[in-house]
């Protein structure tokens, strides 16, 4: 077996399932994969479950409510008893409806998060596959779960359904270029693809971070927010399922098992969404205290998780705030703000960032020896 | 490599597989299964469906489509410009000029497309109709987009 070529993961979890070595060899690499796999499988259905409490709480405490209550101390156990209760519902295909689609955009639009997964570190050796394509690798795949709702969206044969998504697919199709350039500055700063290498290069005091790095970078740091809540398709850009007009957009006629898929699919998006706030300009698993960073074994392995879980959550947070705060905007404001607003303020963001690479390379503010000694 | 793009489309099975054994196995053998016509229905607000939904669409989202296809094409050639600027601008300011001019002139084209107006959602309509109330149009794009402009009045 190639040593060098799998990720690290692989190889922890064969130490720890030493039973896999008895399998037969060319089984090897297959079952390892699919052992690697149950773990996303499971960060995306507790972060699901996790997600979808925080979001009732947050809500009802922003109306000044209680929010779940019943189940559970303070509710916690209330979204478990949803998720057994749309298992029990009953699964409803429309006569009308295009059925091999209808059954296969659920699994379109969940394998398009799934894939995300992959690449997001969650420690210096915990990432399933550190690619070396990684920030590619994200922008490509996270385009497939619109493919996903687009299928549903036609398949269901109903005209929200089909508005729902066309407006979803307007909407990312649009805010995929602002995205793009983020991406494509910050990979300027860093001078890697590889998701590690990225938050490698942010090690140290917090000052090295990305949005540090240069006078410009919280534009392109605000930029990505936005964008991303448009991709997420989360208020105030939730067009494709505006409750109030399309009844529920896309998912319209999608029931018991087949909804819930697309819900855990939209609340892993939003994790990974959050997560890669904080990775690409906010230090990822880094603390942004040296001596903190520096801890080694199993104590500094939960400081690195917990602080990417918690900047994460922090963005999931401020996404939930965003939602219960800002109405809706109309379709035309919402191409506007991308063309007319994250475009051009993107681009000249970027040029901006790249001459300022070109002249001060090194650690933007740190190199002009604002905190010497502090680096790396 | 090859291993590292495997686990990719391992991935995709253990996905699917996910999807599909809460699906079809766990929670077929949870649910009910009372069948009943009406169950089956498209539903429109409680009244039969009229219609397909499966109709010509507004020409509107193919332009913010061929708007999209022009602008990813050049951020995916800023891609692997990014990957190597850091080393390349060492040498010299050579690869930025580079940029600056791939840029520029992608900006006749961006301003050129801002002037007329297609980056504008309600132009297409009020510039044929002469008016945003003055059309008929009968595809729901265009009922949607009606709608929205009335509840912004």
């Amino acid at each position: 077996m190639p040593e060098t070529t799998t990720g690290a993961l692989i190889y922890q979890i064969l130490e720890l399932l030493p039973f896999l070595k008895e399998l037969p060899e060319f089984l090897h690499i297959p079952m390892l994969m699919f052992v690697t796999g149950l773990i996303p499988v499971t960060v995306i259905s507790l972060v699901g479950l996790v997600g979808v409490y925080m979001e009732r709480k947050v809500s009802a405490f922003m109306q000044i409510r209680l929010g779940p209550m019943e189940y559970g101390p303070w509710g916690t156990l209330q979204t478990l008893a949803d998720g057994i209760k749309l298992m029990g519902k009953e699964d409803i295909i429309p006569r009308e409806a295009d059925k091999p689609l209808f059954i296969l955009a659920p699994i379109a639009a969940f394998v398009g998060v799934f894939l995300l997964f992959i690449a997001i570190p969650f420690d210096r050796d915990i990432i399933v596959v550190d690619l070396n394509v990684g920030i590619f690798y994200l922008a490509a795949v996270a385009s497939i779960e619109v493919v996903g709702i687009i299928m549903a969206g036609w398949a269901s044969n109903n005209k929200w359904s089909l508005l729902g998504a066309m407006r979803e697919a307007a909407q990312v199709v649009a805010y995929e270029i602002p995205v793009g350039i983020c991406l494509v500055t910050v990979v300027i700063v860093s001078g890697s693809f590889s998701m590690v290498d990225i938050v490698e290069e942010q090690k140290g005091l917090f000052l090295n971070w990305f949005i540090f790095r240069n006078p410009v970078m919280w534009v392109v740091f605000i930029a990505f927010i936005i964008a991303s809540l448009a991709e997420l398709k989360r208020a105030p850009f939730d067009l494709p399922e505006a409750e109030s007009e399309l009844v529920s957009g896309f998912h319209t006629e999608y029931s018991g098992m087949r909804f819930s898929i697309f819900f855990i699919a939209e609340y892993g998006a939003m994790f990974v969404a959050s997560a890669l706030i904080a990775i690409l300009f906010l230090g990822g698993y880094y603390t942004g205290i040296p001596f903190l960073d520096n801890i080694d074994g199993i104590l500094g392995i939960l400081i690195r998780v917990g602080a990417l879980f918690g900047k994460a959550f922090a963005f999931l947070f401020l996404q939930m705030w965003i939602r219960w705060t800002l109405p809706r905007i109309r379709l035309d404001q919402m191409f506007y703000l991308c063309y007319k607003v994250l475009v051009p303020f993107g681009f000249v963001a970027m040029i901006i960032t790249a001459f300022w690479q070109m002249v001060l390379p090194g650690d933007g503010f740190m190199s002009l020896g604002w905190a010497p000694g502090l680096g790396k | 490599m090859h291993v590292q793009f495997a686990n990719i489309v391992v991935f995709c099975v253990v996905g699917a597989l996910f999807v599909i054994l809460n699906v079809s196995v766990v929670s077929r053998i949870l649910r009910p299964t009372v069948r009943d016509p009406e169950k089956y229905e498209t539903y429109e607000c409680g009244e039969p469906a009229i219609g397909s939904a499966w109709i010509r669409f507004d020409m509107r989202f193919y332009t913010i489509a061929l708007v999209f296809v022009i602008f990813a094409v050049e951020v995916a050639f800023m891609y692997p410009w990014a990957l190597v600027f850091k080393q390349l601008s060492a040498v010299g300011p050579f690869v930025f000029i580079e940029m600056v001019v791939f840029l520029l002139i992608l900006a006749v084209g961006f301003i050129y497309a801002w002037a007329k107006g297609d980056l504008e959602w309600v132009r297409s309509i009020a510039s044929q109709r002469g008016g945003p109330e003055g059309r008929s149009g009968s595809n729901p794009g265009n009922q949607t987009d009606s709608s929205e402009r009335k509840n912004a009045a």
